[in-house]
């Protein structure tokens, strides 16, 4: 009986009693709904089509081989100063990340200055994020126009694989004219050498010149200190023995959000070297350095493990934004947070005089402070640039001592502080932030970033402290990966090296 | 003129002349330019080991061996596939659930409601992504929501949980899909003939049987074209990810579409990326042309 009823979809044989909406199908000109021989003939075509882009593609040149090692690099034979005003009519193309308040006003200001001291020379200015100029970067630098000068991010993934492709121009030259070299200390300098092969970083030419300068501090709430009834840390050991004490008190010790995954790095960075990884660290994001299986990293592994289940950072810093911790921290939530000073424009603009910052204090009072840190991102002339003389003044120009202190009057920490640096209050946080670069700078503390170490670092490092903080990776499983992503990346190296000779 | 009418009298109106590619060519010159042409060269790309500047090596098949050995690689594929139980299954399931219980009722005022549940469609992901992303945080609405009635013990930060990521982001999808999959649905209901229901209902049939033995075969168009548009966008899903989790925690939530923005771009490495496109492309056809089998039932 029942098999004999219309199941639905079959068409109904009856005069309907009222009209009907025309029972054909909406999609039936779909591709996936013609006829088995039409079908075969469309794939034919399709196959065909594909096959002919396939061909087309593969003889337009996909790998522009006009960069390859010692194609494109002009020895930059320049031996005195080069006076722009010389230089006739120029444009000077600029891509930059400065898009943040306090560096964006900075920049522009010398911008406009530089423009008035050469009226022929315009700069044509690009400004995007990070991470928008990381993307569109490459692209534009190995065209046929790429921009005169880029900022380049330090590391293997951006500017040694620019300088292994011949896209920057060395500027040693330039650093002696100008005398970089004696400006700059060599800690700073060396971030931005690659060698001339193109494999090594740290070392062999000069590819950039950072303008600013940046370091992991603490900053600390004085608010909630005086709440919680303790005085801001004088070495590591009172800082450590404050959390438990916040936190009886009711207030969140530190303030620390994770699920943007890099500040992890930048927080377990500053415990490694307080468990006196410091050296041997930068020794092995050189790639001289014996790697990561050792005492300190496990340690600061351990550490970062024990504030999360102690409760000295927040129960969901894996799902709390970078930016929305700051913010929490800014509104009160948290006696410390632990980042660069990047934040500290923002953070001061909302908590004013309750704001305090400082290099992470050392073991012994007033022993020299070490921290994660450098500078920012690397001012860089392209090799394909028609005026390299004219950037080479401008990089100049604008990380001059008249830079510095429109840098200080902006907010924005110089890598050379200068004499508006000295001017600023006493006792302000500024001034704090200015005071720890120069300790550093004059101790030797500072500690290249981690991710710095091999192209893929920063992946397997931020994704496993992911873990370390959850605790699904244990101390020893992440510094024996980060061994491994170590040995395997020099190992690699030395067999390129083999291969060339 | 009685020539030309002559001649096309020998033709059945319909049938198809040489002439209709002519129509065509336009819109398939532009789809060579920036479909075809595009995708001959990521297949090129995915047999070269390139880092995006210098001269690429030649790969041969190593990218796509790569692709079914490293564990790195492998696991956005299967995070993928487990996100499709959200992004379609659970849509179109709900979505036939709701829509056969919308067109049993006269419900008042049918066009807000149906505008309301296609609204996710409508918005930009990034916006649904930020939105989202506050919802499921350590003290969002959701927490807040579970802590005020008493199941503060279930509250935890769902995108930062290795376990509950996956899930969370999921559940984003599916919120996304429903609306898309009800609308489909309820105009699909509206064409079955009111007759095939009153002939069900004089056979006794209740509101199951009704459901399974008229609305479900009648709307098998409607379900593979809502399960085609819903397993394209959650393998496709780069947006929702790359605002909520970044991937993470850990690689808990990386995807294919993500992992190819991530190695293109981010970490130089543009063969294994492109052999990764090439792949995700193959999966999408695999799927949707078993859909269209399987599920909407030609070509058998």
């Amino acid at each position: 009986m029942r098999a004999e009823r219309p199941t639905g979809a079959g068409p109904v044989r009856r005069v309907p009693p009222r009209p009907q909406p025309p029972r054909q199908h909406p999609f039936r000109h779909s591709p996936f709904s013609g006829a088995g021989r039409i079908r075969r003939r469309r794939t034919a075509a399709l196959v065909l089509a594909v096959g002919g882009a396939l061909l087309a593609a593969a003889c337009v040149p996909g790998t522009d081989g006009s960069g390859a090692v010692g194609a494109g690099v002009p020895g930059s034979a320049a031996t005195s100063k080069p006076d722009p005003a010389k230089a006739g009519k120029a444009t000077l193309t600029v891509w930059d990340q400065e898009v943040r308040g306090g560096q964006n006003d900075e920049l522009e200001r010398l911008n406009a200055e530089f423009e008035k001291k050469y009226p022929h020379i315009r700069i044509k200015r690009t400004a995007r994020s990070f991470s928008d100029l990381k993307t569109t970067l490459k692209l534009a630098i190995s065209g046929n126009k790429p921009p005169d000068v880029i900022q380049a991010n330090q590391g293997y993934s951006d500017m040694v694989a620019f300088v292994k492709a011949g896209l920057l121009t060395p500027l040693d030259n330039y650093a002696g004219i100008y005398a970089w070299n004696t400006r700059y200390p060599s800690t700073l300098l060396n971030l931005n050498r690659v060698s001339v092969d193109g494999r090594d970083f740290g070392t062999g030419r000069l590819y950039g010149i950072s303008q600013t300068g940046e370091y992991i501090g603490v900053y600390y709430n004085k608010d909630v200190l005086e709440k919680a009834d303790v005085k801001p840390p004088k070495t590591w050991g009172e800082l450590t023995d404050a959390l438990p004490r916040i936190k009886d008190k009711g207030e969140l010790p530190v303030q620390f959000g994770n699920l943007d995954k890099y500040p992890a790095i930048h927080t377990f960075g500053v415990l490694q070297n307080q468990a006196g990884g410091a050296q041997e660290t930068r020794e092995s994001v050189f790639g001289r350095g014996k790697g990561f299986d050792n005492g300190p990293t496990k340690e600061a592994a351990r550490t970062l493990a024990d504030w999360k289940k102690n409760g000295y950072v927040p129960k969901g810093a894996n799902g709390t934004g970078y930016d929305d911790a700051a913010k929490k921290f800014a509104g009160g939530e948290g006696a410390f947070l632990i980042t660069g000073t990047w934040q500290l424009p923002d953070l001061k603009k909302t908590m004013g005089d309750s704001l305090g910052f400082m290099p992470p204090p050392p073991a012994k009072k007033d022993a020299a402070p070490v921290t994660t840190g450098g500078q920012g991102l690397a001012w860089s002339v392209t090799s394909k640039s028609r005026h390299p003389e004219v950037a080479a003044a401008y990089l100049d120009f604008i990380t001059s001592r008249h830079a510095a202190d429109v840098m200080t009057e902006e907010g924005v920490l110089p890598a050379l502080p200068g004499k508006a640096a000295r001017d600023i209050p006493e006792g302000s946080v500024d001034a704090q932030m200015v005071e720890g670069w120069e300790r550093l700078n004059a101790d030797d503390g500072l500690v290249p970033y981690l991710d710095y170490t091999t192209p893929d670092f920063y992946d397997s490092l931020s994704a496993d402290l992911q873990g370390v903080i959850d605790g699904s990776v244990s101390p020893d499983e992440l510094s024996s990966k980060m061994q491994r992503s170590y040995t395997d990346f020099q190992d690699k190296k030395r067999a390129e090296g083999k291969a060339k000779q | 003129m009685r020539h030309a009418a002559g001649r096309y009298r020998r033709r059945a109106p319909g049938q198809p002349r040489a002439v209709g590619y002519l129509y065509v060519l336009p819109a398939l010159a532009l789809y060579g330019v920036f479909l075809l042409f595009p995708l001959g060269q990521t297949v090129w790309l995915s047999l070269l080991h390139w880092d995006g500047l210098t001269v690429a090596t030649w790969a041969g098949t190593d990218n796509y061996q790569a692709l079914l050995t490293d564990p790195s690689l492998r696991g956005p594929f299967l995070h993928a596939l487990a996100l499709l139980f959200f992004y379609a299954a659970l849509p179109v399931a709900l979505g036939l659930l709701l829509a056969s219980a919308l067109s049993r009722f006269r419900v008042r005022g049918m066009t807000f409601f149906r505008t309301v549940f296609f609204l996710p469609q409508v918005l930009a992901m990034v916006v649904v992504g930020v939105t989202w992303r506050s919802i499921l945080g350590p003290d969002g609405l959701l927490n807040d929501s579970l802590r005020a009635v008493g199941l503060g013990s279930l509250a935890r930060s769902w995108l930062g949980d290795y376990t509950w990521a996956l899930p969370a982001v999921g559940t984003i999808g599916t919120w996304v899909e429903t609306g898309l999959c009800v609308v489909l649905f309820l105009a699909g209901i509206q064409r079955i003939p009111r007759e095939l229901y009153e002939a069900a209902r004089m056979d006794g049939a209740g509101p199951l049987r009704e459901f399974f033995a008229v609305t479900l075969p009648a709307l098998r168009a409607e379900t593979a074209v809502a399960l085609t548009l819903t397993i394209v966008a959650g393998l496709r899903n780069f947006d929702l990810i790359y605002i909520t989790t970044g991937g993470g925690p850990g690689n808990a939530t990386s995807v294919p579409a993500y992992e190819v923005y991530h190695r293109a771009f981010e970490t130089n490495e543009v063969g294994s990326a492109a052999a990764m496109g090439v792949g995700l492309t193959v999966l999408i056809f695999v799927l949707t042309v078993s859909v269209a089998r399987l599920v909407e039932g030609r070509n058998r």
